[in-house]
């Protein structure tokens, strides 16, 4: 792993460890207030906020989780260091589309 | 060491990279080690045995080996300490190429030790005075906390990541960067920086610290590769390893 990527990872765990809290406390509002899939939808939709928030999110996980895939196949796999950056680069776009697709459901008015 | 049994069960690995571990009945002895185990072996049952001691006290750095799993030095190990049930097993140090039986080619370790630029670069000739360095410096005590080192590999062996990435330098190979990163007469510092921060530098370490569970001369390479990824971080952000 090079130095840029290492403190790539480092930096989207430090943007996430508060977005996580956040997002757990969100859960745990939401079900203890007995909110239905419209009350959520509800406030989420047109809210900027919210999509900058998952946005952010989802952004910082695909990073974050595509550098971590590279580090796992380059020391547990075969793979060469070209064939495992494809491959996690490949599994980060999944991510990152898996997730703003998400969050543009919940999001778009 | 079993006070009833005469006789100790050791199994020693012999061969190359391929090979068998072979039992062999050594008589058991107040105070033995495990080199006094090995070395009986090799003069009294089978000659062809090949492994490496020099000072026998714990100062050279040569006889570590695998102990029932665990890379140690041979020479400050009791066997009373070691032996399950009169057994032990002694294999070569892991993650180096095996020489023969117990004796590893140390070779990728201290090459590993030359790419981190561990050698000391003076900055003063021997006609400048004497530089002062005060004891209680926060980097004379960095330097001083990682610098005895005597190169016995029993970290390298004990390193998953470098068990995992052949091009990791290891924890001994870092741990002598930061004491020399740390070396306010050291005029190496750049070279040496972009070393540690390179292709298998201090980012590859998990911080699993393995090297400071086993290091028989019980320093701590994680925290000197903790203070060299700070100290990298620093030097990418400012710039400085792109100078």
């Amino acid at each position: 792993m090079s130095l840029p990527l290492y403190l790539w990872q480092r930096l989207t765990a430090a943007v996430m460890a508060p977005l996580v809290l956040v997002h757990v406390a969100v859960i745990f509002y939401a079900s203890r207030k007995g909110l239905s899939a419209g009350d959520i939808l509800g406030r989420t939709r047109g809210s900027l906020m919210w999509a900058s928030f998952y946005g952010a999110f989802v952004a910082a996980a695909a990073l974050h989780a595509a550098i971590g895939v590279r580090n796992v196949l380059i020391e547990w796999s075969p793979l060469g260091e070209g064939r495992a950056g494809m491959f996690s680069t490949l599994f980060g776009l999944l991510l990152l589309v898996l997730g703003l697709r998400a969050v543009a459901a919940v999001v778009l008015p | 060491m079993s006070e009833t049994s005469p006789e100790l069960t050791v199994s020693l690995w012999r061969g190359a990279q391929q090979g068998r571990y072979v039992a062999y009945k050594v008589p058991m002895r107040a105070s033995q080690t495990v080199l006094d185990v090995v070395t009986f072996v090799q003069r009294h049952l089978d000659p062809t045995l090949a492994y490496r001691f020099a000072c026998r006290v714990g100062v050279c750095g040569s006889c570590a080996m695998t102990v029932n799993g665990r890379p140690r030095w041979t020479c400050r190990t009791h066997v009373s300490k070691v032996s399950k049930g009169g057994r032990i097993e002694i294999g070569p140090l892991e993650n180096l190429p095996v020489i023969k039986d117990l004796a590893t080619d140390m070779r990728p370790f201290f090459e590993k030790w030359q790419q981190a630029e561990g050698s000391f670069v003076p900055s003063k000739t021997r006609h400048d005075p004497i530089e002062t360095i005060a004891p209680g410096s926060a980097a004379r005590m960095a330097a001083d906390a990682a610098i005895e080192c005597i190169n016995c590999g029993v970290c390298y062996a004990a390193c998953d990541t470098v068990r995992w990435d052949a091009s990791y330098l290891g924890p001994a190979a870092l741990n002598r960067a930061w004491s020399l990163v740390n070396d306010q007469r050291d005029a190496g510092g750049a070279v040496r920086l972009r070393a540690i921060a390179g292709s298998g530098g201090c980012q590859l370490c998990h911080s699993h610290q393995s090297c400071q569970e086993y290091c028989p001369q019980s320093l701590n390479p994680t925290r000197s590769i903790a203070g060299l990824k700070r100290r990298a971080t620093r030097a990418y952000l400012s710039g400085e390893l792109k100078a």
